[in-house]
């Protein structure tokens, strides 16, 4: 293969990954669920929407079964191996802070926020299906003793599920906006917090 | 405005660009050279410092992130726990061809600091992050039981 040829499919190549990280995926608003009228069926709609943020990649990998968390949208274990440690911010001796500083690091490429941590093993998401985060995230024993407008609150403002729509990089943002995610939410819990089946 | 930082106890400053890897400067700036650049991206650990005693992989921290905080490099390592982990590895002859070795010991000195008598667990939780290409781990670890015992005496 000549040296051009090989340029071009180079540039092939990397137009392709740019084109498949290009922009997030939308989210359906709180409106396009108004015709189910049915409030219980329009609220486990809405949460089915919203769960196209929670059973991201983004917010998948650091909700892990066990003590390792996972990385990539194929959720492949963390390399290093890391694990949550006593405090959910690693082990001694190999903290999460060891890598991941305070913010995205474009020269290394490693992601980074202030609050960098995995999810407390009460809040596993992986390997669970829709309806059973549902059940998990309204249960006060599972949740870190949060009321429903707590979880609210959290999923709209909370600077480190933020991070999930800034991942930095070549990583894939969540489906939409955070506070299109915030707004599917309220709806959710006006509606009745309805949880689907599965 | 030059960042200030404290390595290994001594004030230093660095007027450039705040987003150059700390590892830049510990090594092109200060010429402190023991902390070595193995991927550049915190996947092997040879470029571990210590930051207000935490392991930190200096590649991948802009240098404005550590301004204020107090630095540790392997020239700068002399902790009780330092002394025995450096005894030991010369004791156990550790190290084949040395380039992770002042990456290994940072985090194994900071493993020790925070935890004298750290189980196999403990050390292969501590140590996961520093690849070693001559494959030294069982090495390894026995040196840090061993600077355990010593701690311990």
């Amino acid at each position: 293969m000549s040296l051009s040829m090989k340029r071009g499919l180079i540039i092939v190549v990397l137009a392709g990954t740019a084109c498949s990280f290009a922009g997030a995926e939308d989210l359906r608003s709180p409106e396009t669920f108004s015709s189910i009228a049915n409030p219980s069926e329009r609220s486990r709609a809405l949460f089915v929407e919203a769960g196209r943020v929670l059973q991201h990649a983004r917010c998948l990998n650091c909700h892990p079964i066990g003590d390792r968390p996972t990385q990539g949208v194929d959720r492949h274990p963390h390399s290093p191996l890391v694990v949550r440690g006593a405090d959910d911010k690693g082990a001694i001796g190999m903290r999460c802070t060891t890598c991941h500083q305070n913010g995205n690091y474009e020269p290394s490429g490693v992601p980074g926020h202030p609050l960098w941590h995995v999810a407390p093993k009460s809040m596993a998401w992986q390997t669970k299906t829709l309806g059973q985060i549902c059940e998990q995230i309204k249960d006060p024993r599972r949740n870190g003793g949060k009321t429903l407008a707590a979880i609210q609150q959290h999923m709209t403002e909370d600077s480190l599920v933020g991070w999930a729509w800034m991942p930095g990089g070549h990583r894939e943002p969540a489906p939409g906006t955070q506070a299109q995610l915030g707004a599917l939410i309220a709806a959710w819990i006006q509606s009745g917090a309805a949880c689907p089946a599965t | 405005m030059p960042i200030t930082l404290d390595v290994n106890g001594t004030r230093r400053e660095f007027d450039g660009d705040p987003e150059t890897p700390l590892l830049w400067v510990i090594r092109e700036e200060l010429r402190l050279t023991g902390t070595k650049y193995g991927c550049g991206i915190a996947q092997c650990g040879a470029c571990t410092v210590h930051v207000d005693g935490q392991t930190l992989r200096s590649c991948s921290t802009p240098v404005s992130a550590v301004a204020g905080r107090r630095v540790t490099t392997i020239e700068g390592l002399s902790s009780r726990a330092a002394k025995a982990v450096q005894k030991a590895w010369v004791d156990l002859d550790v190290v084949q061809c040395g380039y992770c070795q002042s990456g290994q010991i940072m985090s194994a000195t900071a493993l020790l600091e925070k935890k004298p008598k750290p189980s196999d667990t403990d050390i292969d939780h501590a140590m996961a992050g520093n690849i070693c290409r001559c494959a030294t781990y069982q090495r390894i670890r026995a040196a840090i039981h061993a600077a355990s015992a010593q701690l311990a005496a």
